[in-house]
């Protein structure tokens, strides 16, 4: 076995594809031959359809694969999560059985995790699990919950003793959403869009295999897969683009990617559209008002600041090196960068921002930014809530003194919804 | 792009960090800040002769060290950080980047060596009164006289003015207008007509002065008549480097407001505990990666040559005047009563921030010139 140097594995990688890439394969058969070959996911273990490559040789790698336009594994949407997961806490059950059907795309998952009672409070859900002669039965309602329309599997939070303390008394499980106790509805947003549904559980059933950790451990087990949701947010955007290029396996990842990326197709919109500015300021007349240039200007800046700054966290990565703190503040800078954009397309367009649609500017671009900004700082984590973290994790600032975290938890007042 | 610092890079940093903390102790700050000159010359040449600080970006041609702006960057800041007494900027920034910029070969050969060494104190003097920051405004004149040329005018705002042993200074044709006409000249200190007087200024760790010139003999630099290019190349790098001063500066208000934060008591906790207190530390530290993002990126843009480099430029000093001076005035009120006297040194790197907000152009001036770049 040779060394593991760059050279080494461009010169395997590149030779592995030659000899295996086929645009006429279809996209399941490639993709087990990436699992096969564990070149679909080569910073997995050996055993798990990886070859334990150093983080450092993945963007070697990924470079060979875009140098022959061959497709990788299935990336998109919660799956990830899910694998990260099952990767740190899973047991080799649970690994055989799901592990690869997530690289080849052929099972969708969705993550239970809020309530409608705990959003920005994960750990105070109230989704009950309990053993019920050899099954776990669970009776909730879940809410926020991206492609639960078409999951196979759910991560499931749920509470399992509420004679224990909030973060002690809940359990981590695996659900199979196609079972007469799992019920999904769409959940229509102040955008029109309904990119997320709300889930009910009654009497649904979960094998006791499909407990990962152990009964107890579901925060521990939580916190992993938000740690992968906040590490992997710009991942999606990117791998959207598809190919347009010839073949049954391209037209077979583009459709893919039309069902995946279906939910997402306002988030550009959600992000404020800085790329719309100039071209908007030209169109409407206002690049020569000097107060809406300093707006413009105050914008651009907040925006090329932002993104060098996620470059700068980017490099010291690819350098194997800890990052500064400029790895933890993305996602609390892109909702100051919405914001400011949308206060700068309403100044630009005036009278027009009153209308929405057809007879708003750009086809209704421009009012679906104005009402999709808001989502920014409150998904995934609440601008507060992302403060506290930057705070309290990168500037070791002590917690603020709690009371829900120490009794049982069903001495703790909570809402009196869900 | 590059954009990450070399383990050599963060090792001259962290070396350096050190160094300055050991020589420009807060203590030393107030001291020299008291005196007239600001600095003090044998003190300011050994620590150069140490660091090297003036040598880092002059070409070994030169007897400089040969790096480019990323090291001088790292200089700028860890001497912000530090709130180093010395004229470091006018030396290091303005007159180098004048002399490097508009230069003649034997004059890069004769000047920079001594300015590399410590041995020369050097500023340049372009702005006058009211101050523009920009060449156009230029009213001060020079007449050609035999090989030699004669300025009739005054300068103001002048960087370590009254101090420095060369002068590097802007002045038109008579009659001239805009930007056609400009000439850099180079100016002893001690020269015959000049008379300067240093100015009173609110930041008392960067000295400024007004220069009259009356007939004064100077030495033109370059080309007569085309000083407009290599000057405005000059202000480009002046913004970017006191783009990363101020990074320093703020990262250090930042630093010292948390730990303020975390050892103050009220209400039987330290304040550090209160939510308010953590997202308004949460939003300072946005505000100072942010900066020093844009700061870091305009020093790489300009060792790599970007054509773009002043649209950068002037985003970075902008973005750095916001975020540097909001950084102070949150570090003031996180400190409350005490951050307000004298004898708490926040406010020695609020004046600082200040100073460097308007220094150069306020961030208005900065945002109007990266919109005449980008939005045309």
């Amino acid at each position: 076995m040779s060394e593991l140097n760059e050279e080494n594995v461009r010169a395997e990688v590149r030779a592995w594809l030659e000899a295996n890439w086929n645009p006429e394969l279809g996209l399941v058969e490639w993709r087990n031959k990436l699992a096969d070959s564990g070149w679909g996911v080569p910073t997995w273990p050996k055993q798990w359809y990886g070859r334990d490559l150093p983080q450092a040789l993945q963007p070697v790698v990924d470079e060979e694969f875009a140098r022959i336009g061959a497709i990788g594994v299935a990336k998109a949407g919660i799956r990830t999560l899910a694998a990260a997961t099952i990767l740190a806490h899973g047991t080799d059950l649970h690994k055989e059985k799901f592990l690869r059907r997530i690289l080849t795309g052929e099972d969708t998952w969705c993550q239970l995790f809020s309530e409608p009672g705990s959003g920005s409070d994960v750990a105070g859900a109230v989704t009950r699990a309990e053993m019920r002669g050899n099954k776990w039965v669970v009776n909730g309602q879940k809410v926020w919950t991206t492609s639960a329309h078409h999951a196979h599997w759910g991560l499931l939070l749920a509470r399992t003793d509420w004679d224990l303390t909030k973060h002690k008394g809940l359990s981590y499980f695996i659900i199979d959403m196609h079972q007469p106790g799992v019920k999904v509805q769409p959940l229509k947003q102040m955008n029109g869009h309904a990119s997320f549904n709300q889930v009910f559980m009654t009497d649904a059933e979960v094998q006791p295999e499909f407990l990962v950790a152990n009964v107890g451990d579901g925060w521990a087990v939580t916190t992993t897969t938000l740690m992968h949701e906040r590490r992997g947010a710009d991942g999606l955007r990117t791998w959207a683009m598809g190919s347009d290029r010839k073949g049954r396996i391209y037209e077979e990842e583009r459709a893919e990617i039309a069902t995946t990326m279906e939910p997402y197709k306002w988030y550009p919109q959600r992000a404020g559209r800085v790329d719309l500015i100039l071209q908007r300021a030209k169109e409407t007349g206002h690049l020569t008002d000097p107060v809406v240039r300093q707006e413009i200007a105050k914008l651009l800046t907040m925006s090329k600041a932002a993104e060098w700054t996620a470059r700068r966290a980017r490099a010291a990565q690819e350098q194997g090196r800890p990052q500064g703190p400029e790895g933890s503040l993305g996602k609390l800078v892109s909702s100051h960068v919405a914001r400011a954009a949308a206060r700068v397309h309403t100044q630009l367009s005036g009278a027009d921002a009153l209308l929405t649609g057809a007879d708003s500017p750009m086809g209704g671009t421009i009012a679906e930014i104005l009402v999709s900004v808001p989502a920014t700082s409150i998904a995934g984590g609440t601008d507060e809530i992302q403060r506290n973290i930057i705070s309290e994790r990168v500037l070791k600032m002590p917690k603020e003194p709690s009371i829900d975290t120490t009794k049982p938890f069903r001495d703790v007042p909570r809402n009196t919804v869900g | 792009m590059k954009f990450s610092f070399s383990s050599e890079q963060e090792e001259f940093r962290s070396n350096l960090r050190r160094f300055l903390a050991e020589r420009s102790p807060t203590k030393e700050v107030r001291r020299l800040m008291e005196t007239d000159a600001g600095w003090e010359r044998d003190a300011w040449r050994k620590l150069n002769a140490e660091l090297g600080l003036t040598a880092v970006r002059i070409p070994e041609a030169y007897s400089g060290q040969g790096f480019g702006f990323g090291e001088l960057g790292i200089v700028l800041e860890e001497a912000g950080r530090a709130l180093l007494c010395a004229p470091l900027f006018s030396t290091a920034v303005l007159a180098t980047g004048a002399i490097l910029n508009a230069g003649t070969e034997a004059q890069k050969q004769a000047l920079l060596p001594g300015i590399a060494a410590g041995d020369t104190i050097a500023t340049l003097a372009w702005v006058e009164d009211p101050a523009h920051w920009d060449a156009a405004a230029t009213a001060m004149t020079a007449k050609k006289s035999g090989k030699r040329y004669r300025l009739e005018g005054f300068k103001s705002y002048v960087i370590d003015g009254h101090t420095a042993d060369l002068i590097v200074v802007l002045a038109r044709r008579p009659g001239s207008k805009g930007e056609n006409g400009l000439s850099l000249f180079t100016v002893a200190g001690n020269a015959e007509g000049l008379s300067r007087h240093a100015l009173k200024t609110m930041d008392t760790t960067r000295k400024l002065a007004r220069l009259e010139f009356k007939d004064v003999e100077a030495t033109l630099l370059g080309t007569a008549g085309a000083a407009a290019v290599p000057f405005a190349r000059t202000m480009t790098e002046a913004a970017i480097c006191l783009a990363n001063e101020m990074a320093g500066v703020a990262d250090r208000l930042r630093e010292d407001a948390l730990a303020y934060a975390k050892m103050r008591m009220q209400f039987g906790r330290p304040i550090a505990s209160f939510q308010s207190m953590k997202h308004k530390q949460a939003d300072m530290l946005i505000d100072v990666e942010l900066a020093k993002s844009a700061a870091y990126y305009a020093a790489a843009a300009l060792d790599d040559g970007d054509d773009d480099v002043a649209a950068v430029a002037s985003l970075a000093k902008a973005a750095a005047s916001e975020a540097c001076l909001q950084t102070a005035i949150h570090a003031i009120q996180i400190h409350g009563g005490i951050g307000f006297t004298w004898d708490n040194d926040t406010h020695l790197w609020f004046k600082r921030a200040k100073s460097s907000e308007v220094l150069l152009g306020d961030a208005h001036h900065h945002r109007e010139l990266m919109m005449q770049r980008w939005a045309a």
